[in-house]
């Protein structure tokens, strides 16, 4: 009996990594998967956040996956080695701040460098890459630079469009049968769907607009604005889950006001209370308000006034506004609310 | 023989990482390990019992603690973010 051969699958909950993996455990070869989490995932958290889904919380794509196949999943934190990615593609952005193919090598090394130091001994990974399906990062021409650049050569193999590229070592070696591969290119979904339904999926996750927040127009602008207002573009966790939270609005350089838009996100910023200036109104059920940045107390009036605009007393001649600091104190305003006119689009950060 | 009772914070935290915290701690634990894990995301209600299954480790419970507050209220009166208080127990297995 020859020795089975294992394999680390990138897991991303969409349908192709689900088919690669399933189509090389098929073949006899221990699989398991693993996923990134590098804070821009969109997996979850708006929903996470927003009460009125809440109710209804989506699963993680890539746990179910990895049910759905039988195979343990590991999910790896990879938030800060991530930073210089994201800062320093050597291949560029696409069309956002999306840094696809540095992103796809990274991935590919992690997972090396994982299947080594949990010395499991496996033998060659896996993921679920189609030639031409993304316009960045899955290429004919960008296959090789992911397998040479991650180091993992021919260690690395795409089952879903292997006949395109030259056979791997588990090809060579016979730990898996080519000819049970494919030859799938192309942005056409069908020969994956067929594949499914023939390995007896029925359902699967259809991300729309993709998994990662930096392949969002108004998230980049919002992190742009971001690395602008900071001076650098350093960031921590927070910094980026706030982006994917509430209204951003900037009045000027020196400050952004991030305006939750209901309940849920009322909640979820006040667990900033600690780390940046809050407003709410006591007079008028409203948005909680933190406020980024360095204002005078000027710019804290105007900060009232414009949540005066987007709370239920926007109609009132005054609203009053508590704003509390960080280190405790408060004060209290009350202002008249800003017209819908007095706030001109640019304030919008990413437009939104 | 009574089960150790570790316990894990992980309040304030948003999916995946409460799972991410669960898969590293109980990485560190011995089987028949019971772990305690607090969170206030409510994924974690499907998510750490899918890691669980997908691992092979026991699901012995899940408890949910809604405190319905008003806005002002909840600022006033301190705070933990997401509002809504989820206990989860899982015992190790080998």
């Amino acid at each position: 009996m020859p020795e089975q051969r294992k394999a680390v699958a990138l897991i991303s909950g969409g349908l192709d990594s689900m088919l690669a993996a399933k189509v090389i455990m098929d073949q006899g070869v221990h699989v398991e998967g693993i996923n990134f989490f590098t804070g821009f995932c969109v997996e979850g958290h708006t929903h996470a956040i927003r009460a009125k889904d809440r109710a209804k919380p989506k699963r993680n794509n890539a746990l179910w996956v990895a049910e759905q196949l039988g195979i343990k999943l590991h999910i790896i934190d990879v938030i800060d080695e991530y930073k210089d990615v994201l800062l320093n593609p050597k291949h560029g952005y696409g069309a956002n701040l999306n840094p696809c193919l540095d992103c796809k090598v990274f991935m590919v090394k992690k997972a090396l460098a994982w299947s080594f130091m949990e010395e499991n001994g496996f033998d060659f990974i896996i993921t679920g890459e189609v030639i031409g399906q993304r316009p960045k990062s899955q290429r004919k021409d960008t296959m090789p630079v992911i397998a040479r650049e991650s180091g993992a050569d021919d260690r690395l193999l795409r089952p879903l469009c292997a006949r395109h590229l030259p056979p791997t070592l588990p090809e060579r070696e016979g730990w898996v049968n080519r000819d049970a591969l494919f030859d799938f290119h192309g942005r056409n979904r069908k020969p994956q769907i067929a594949l499914a339904e023939r390995l007896g999926f029925e359902d699967w996750a259809q991300p729309a607009g993709g998994c990662c927040f930096l392949t969002d127009a108004q998230y980049s602008a919002k992190l742009t604005d971001l690395w602008q207002a900071h001076g650098n573009r350093e960031y921590e966790l927070d910094d980026i889950m706030l982006l994917k939270v509430g209204r951003h609005l900037r009045p000027a350089p020196n400050f952004k006001l991030i305006v939750g838009r209901e309940l849920g996100e009322n909640r979820y910023l006040e667990g900033y209370r600690k780390q940046f200036i809050s407003l709410f109104s006591t007079s008028h059920n409203g948005p909680l308000v933190l406020v980024d940045g360095d204002p005078d107390s000027e710019d804290l009036t105007l900060a009232a006034r414009i949540l005066g605009r987007y709370s239920q007393g926007r109609s009132a001649p005054s609203v009053t506004v508590k704003i509390n600091r960080p280190d405790g104190q408060a004060t209290e305003l009350a202002v008249a609310p800003l017209d819908g006119h007095e706030i001109p689009q640019e304030w919008h950060v990413g437009g939104a | 023989m009574s089960a150790e009772l570790e316990t894990l914070d992980a309040r304030g935290l948003l999916c995946p990482l409460p799972v991410i915290r669960t898969q590293d701690r109980v990485k560190g634990l011995d089987p028949g390990t019971v772990l305690e894990v607090l969170a206030t995301d409510a994924g974690t209600i499907h998510d750490i019992p899918a890691w669980c299954r997908v691992h092979g480790h026991e699901l012995l419970s899940i408890d949910e603690f809604e405190e319905e507050r008003s806005q002002s209220q909840s600022i006033d009166e301190g705070y933990v973010r997401g509002g809504h208080e989820i206990r989860i127990r899982l015992k190790v297995c080998g």
